[in-house]
């Protein structure tokens, strides 16, 4: 029990980082906001040194419901550096002063998350899941007197808890029938003949993962919730949640149901295609830059879905690395939007606003459309390289017809990204002024930071990635 | 090959350069992309020069194994790059040229566009790995996409999203092939891909999934439709590079890759090849007869050239491919040169409505000379670039068939109407009209710009051989390596016994024909 404890030093931060934050906010109030928001990304910034030194260690813990592995830290680092991010911008957003509970939301938000992705046992799925998804909920309705962010909090609720449900109902179907909830265990029963309630097990499982990481018919609730939640929230959500789902459908179908793969990996292949080609035509109408991202996410877990479903190492190298190079794009896309304020310092959210961007901020529309063309897969951009990953890995796999409708449904979505750059840079200056003052340096610097990397000069870390996401899988299989 | 890397460096020049003018002021961003594409070429002077002819296949190599760790940075040149690249470097600096005046705002970010254009083109000539290949073949759509759609005309927001969005659709297919091409042969090196023998089976597939791409950006009919949209709506200069250099990447693929690397599934599909070209030749052609655009009849016109282009490349035989390039070559510099030709009176009277000029032979001789010349070269005049190409080319097709050597020989034929009609109505005629009557000749820049343009398109064509010696080498190997599946032409050549001198006059000329 004790050497369990050392081994999970993320969590353990994290679970105290988070009550502290809580506690301090408790005596002081909305005053000390600043202190509280620092302690959290602190708290953040040692559980990801903590998951650095430990990198490598293969082990399970408390009786084999947790493991310690690189495909958990890897995922983890992720989930913290896109936290910290969001916890960084919040207090620009939040002009009339960010409350008490926003950092030690999004904390246990990252322990729910950080739980998720290491989790190899359907208990402690569930566990880190409703952890993170309960902070969410609240995180989602922060402004309370704004009646979007409130309908996006009561409908992410509302759908959440049905998804939860169906995922239960999943996890019991398959506890019945296997008669353990290891996903060891689970994998041994799947090894023989599947029966009925085994594929239904698998399918209500799949169905209520799919909902977190919203790939389509489960995608219904995004669009609504990235558009009403408080920006910072919206790239959080479109971040670091994606990851953990990601990571924690991987280990199951891996992990779980691997020996099962033929039952599962048609069912990906079909959220892949309905992903891709549903999130590229939905964004196409969309006037709201948040919704339009919202697409761009539910289009980009397609791909990785695709790589998903090679259901092979080299598919979820190419899912992980996928990963990195989205949650780097869209931490940077939503920087972007972030800094899109009228003269009045009022969010601007509207596309149409955005004519003529390039005149009046060309660093903000330049870093945008690499942002955006990388989103959409062009090289030489970097965005290009993950989707590469996960079309080999298909071709590999034998999954050519679902490689080419993968990759031809990859011009439509290029459609919508390009019109964005279109009214950014072709069309004439809108009357929205967009006044250059008031950004943070820092905030600049990750901005153009990411630009850069996402620019060809990610292609030189491509052995440093492969080595990462290879390991990091390794431990998968 | 020790010493200056000289394609890297050729790579980084307008690469730095097209940082620097992103912050340069508008003047000195003209000045600094001048001065890096003639850096550009004079490098490329330079390693022509150096240029071994009938050495080793690939010449300048440049390796850097796993410094993108699933691929590598490998460049490298034989003669056909060679050609293409010294093309590419010859017509940057007059582009850059062409836009010195006619392009006031945003300029800083509109030369670093063409630069970053530049740096994709001689990506694309000189990649030995098929994923950078790739890379820099698809990463030419952005910065054409900036310059038609920010700098174009009236439609050029239309005409962006189509070009984009076509090439993009083609393009993908051919990443498929090339992931499946990577896992069969387990290398991303082309000089190894290139002797690589694919199950037929799968060639017939690759085959296909390329053809799909190259196609689309060469362009063949029926998938030509975006090219009309985006020449016309391109400023000049765009216009000259898109003609020029960025048509050539579609038909230096079919010769790089789909000829050598699937030589059965090549023979196999020649026909579609034939049908297509001849069709384009034909139709194209008759469009192009009834324009009243400029630009789109030269744009109408260049659809036409290239399915000669690939009909000679399909003959699948020396003089067929040799002639192709050369009609690459050629028109490169004769269709940039007649957007150009279009662009001077553009600029003077902001219409490119044939109807509205005529007469121009009176006010601007000079123009009306080079005009002239780029027509000739155009219709393929003995004694201009387009001669040697288009001679070459048809014997090599009529020794493959002689029906499409036939149907081809018609675009020569309509080429030349369409093209004599057009400077007819543009420059002879009464010069009636008063805002025509008063256009300027030639400035000294625009001088700069016809005058090596028209030296290229005579030295071509009297003295073809400086171009077609560095390329025979690597056309020989693609012939050998196309040979085993190469069906027989239905024109038996053969060398003819002369007749007795003593035989009666008329007949002579039956000797040494067709048997």
């Amino acid at each position: 029990m004790t050497a369990d404890l050392a081994l999970i030093w993320p969590e353990l931060i994290l679970t105290i980082g988070g009550l502290i934050t809580l506690m301090l906010g408790t005596f002081f109030g909305d005053r000390a906001v600043g202190l509280y928001q620092l302690a959290a990304m602190l708290t953040l910034a040692i559980a990801a040194a903590a998951v650095v030194t430990m990198f490598g260690t293969d082990a399970t813990v408390f009786s084999g419901t947790l493991s310690v592995d690189s495909f958990g830290g890897f995922s983890k680092l992720l989930i913290y550096a896109a936290s910290f991010v969001c916890l960084f911008v919040a207090p620009r957003f939040f002009k009339d002063g960010m409350r008490a509970e926003y950092p030690a939301l999004i904390i246990f938000a990252a322990l729910g998350m950080g739980i998720m992705a290491s989790a190899r046992d359907l208990m402690t799925l569930y566990v880190g899941l409703e952890l993170n998804s309960l902070a969410a909920y609240v995180l989602a309705s922060f402004m309370r007197t704004d009646d979007r962010s409130s309908e996006a909090g009561l409908k992410y609720f509302v759908l959440g808890a049905l998804a939860s449900g169906i995922l239960l109902y999943g996890i019991s179907l398959l506890y019945g029938f296997t008669g353990t909830t290891d996903f060891a265990g689970v994998a041994t029963a799947m090894g023989g003949e599947l029966n009925i309630g085994l594929i239904f097990g698998i399918v209500f499982v799949i169905a209520g993962l799919a909902f977190k990481i919203s790939a389509v018919p489960f995608h219904m609730w995004t669009p609504d919730v990235y558009e009403g939640a408080p920006t910072p929230v919206t790239a959080f959500f479109a971040t670091a949640p994606k990851v953990a789902a990601m990571a924690l459908l991987t280990r199951v179908v891996v992990d779980a149901m691997g020996p099962a793969v033929g039952a599962w990996q048609q069912i990906l292949i079909f959220l892949a295609l309905a992903s891709i080609i549903l999130g590229a035509v939905g964004a196409i109408g969309q006037k709201n830059i948040k919704r339009l991202l919202a697409y761009s996410s539910i289009n980009n877990v397609g791909y990785m879905l695709i790589g998903l479903a090679a259901g092979t190492q080299q598919g979820v190298e190419g899912v992980l690395t996928y990963l990195l190079v989205y949650v780097v794009t869209t931490v940077g896309a939503f920087l972007v939007v972030l800094q899109f304020r009228d003269a009045d310092g009022n969010q601007v959210e509207s596309i149409p606003a955005l004519a003529g961007l390039s005149q009046r901020r060309p660093g903000l529309a330049g870093a945008f459309a690499v942002f955006l063309f990388s989103l959409a897969g062009i090289p030489p951009l970097f965005g290009f390289w993950p989707k590469y990953l996960v079309f080999e890995a298909a071709v590999t796999a034998n999954l050519v017809p679902l490689a080419v409708a993968g990759i031809v449904a990859s011009v439509i979505g290029a459609y919508y990204y390009i019109a964005i750059i279109k009214t950014m840079f072709f069309d004439d200056k809108s009357e929205t002024e967009f006044p250059a003052g008031g950004g943070v340096v820092v905030e600049d610097a990750v901005i153009t930071a990411s630009a850069l990397w996402l620019s060809v000069v990610g292609y030189l870390f491509i052995p440093a990635l492969a080595a990462l996401s290879a390991s990091a899988a390794g431990a998968l299989f | 090959m020790s010493g200056l890397p000289i394609l890297s460096l050729m790579l980084a020049v307008p690469t730095v350069a097209a940082i620097a003018c992103v912050f340069a002021s508008d003047r000195n961003a003209r000045f600094i992309a001048l001065g890096a594409t003639l850096i550009d070429f004079a490098l490329g002077l330079m390693m022509w020069a150096r240029f071994d002819v009938g050495g080793a296949q690939w010449q300048f190599q440049e390796l850097h194994e796993g410094l993108f760790g699933r691929f590598n940075y490998a460049l490298g040149i034989d003669g056909m790059a060679l050609m293409l690249i010294m093309l590419s470097v010859f017509l940057m600096p007059l582009c850059i040229l062409a836009s010195w005046e006619s392009i006031t705002k945003r300029v800083g970010l509109y030369m670093a566009m063409f630069l970053i254009m530049e740096v994709v083109m001689l990506g694309v000539f000189a990649a030995q790995d098929l994923l950078l290949f790739y890379i820099f073949f698809e990463a030419g759509l952005i910065p054409m996409y900036f310059i038609i759609g920010i700098w174009g005309g009236a439609n050029r927001k239309y005409a962006a999203f189509k070009f984009f969005l076509y090439t993009l659709l083609g393009s993908v297919l051919m990443l498929i092939a090339m992931i499946a091409m990577i896992g069969e042969a387990g290398t991303t090196d082309i000089p190894t891909l290139l002797v690589y023998n694919f199950p037929p089976e799968m060639q017939t597939w690759l085959w296909l999934a390329f053809f799909a791409s190259l196609a689309v950006k060469m362009p063949m009919w029926p998938v030509h439709t975006w090219l009309p949209d985006a020449h016309v709506q391109a400023p000049t200069a765009g216009s000259m590079i898109l003609a020029g250099v960025l048509l050539k990447m579609g038909s230096y693929g079919f010769i790089r890759f789909m000829m050598p690397m699937f030589p059965e599934a090549s023979a196999q599909f020649m026909w579609i090849v034939f049908a297509l070209s001849m069709i384009a030749v034909v139709y194209t052609s008759l469009v192009a007869l009834v324009q009243s655009d400029m630009k789109k009849l030269i744009a109408y016109s260049s659809v036409a050239h290239m399915a000669i282009v690939t009909a000679g490349l399909y003959a699948l035989n020396q003089q067929g491919i040799e002639g192709a390039l050369i009609i690459m070559l050629s028109h490169g510099v004769v269709s940039a040169a007649l957007f150009f030709c279009v662009g001077v009176i553009y600029d003077r009277l902001h219409t490119r409505e044939i109807d509205r000029y005529g007469g121009l032979a009176v006010n601007m001789p000079a123009y009306a000379l080079f005009f002239m010349l780029f027509t000739m070269a155009s219709i393929g005049l003995p004694g201009t670039s387009g001669f040697v190409g288009e001679f070459l080319s048809l014997a090599g097709i009529y020794e493959a068939s002689s029906t499409v050597a036939f149907v081809c020989t018609t675009g020569i034929i309509l080429g030349a109407a369409y093209m004599l009609y057009l400077y007819r109505r543009v420059v002879f005629g009464e010069l009636t009209k008063d805002d025509v009557k008063a256009m300027p000749d030639l400035n000294p820049r625009e001088w700069a710009i016809l005058a090596p343009l028209a030296a290229v398109a005579l030295w071509m064509g009297v003295y073809p051989e400086s171009f077609l010696a560095p390329m025979r080498g690597d056309v020989t190997t693609v012939v050998a390596r196309l040979a085993p599946a190469k069906p027989a032409g239905d024109a038996h050549l053969a060398a003819g016994k002369p007749k007795p001198a003593s035989a009666a006059h008329g007949e002579a000329h039956h000797a040494g024909g067709v048997q």
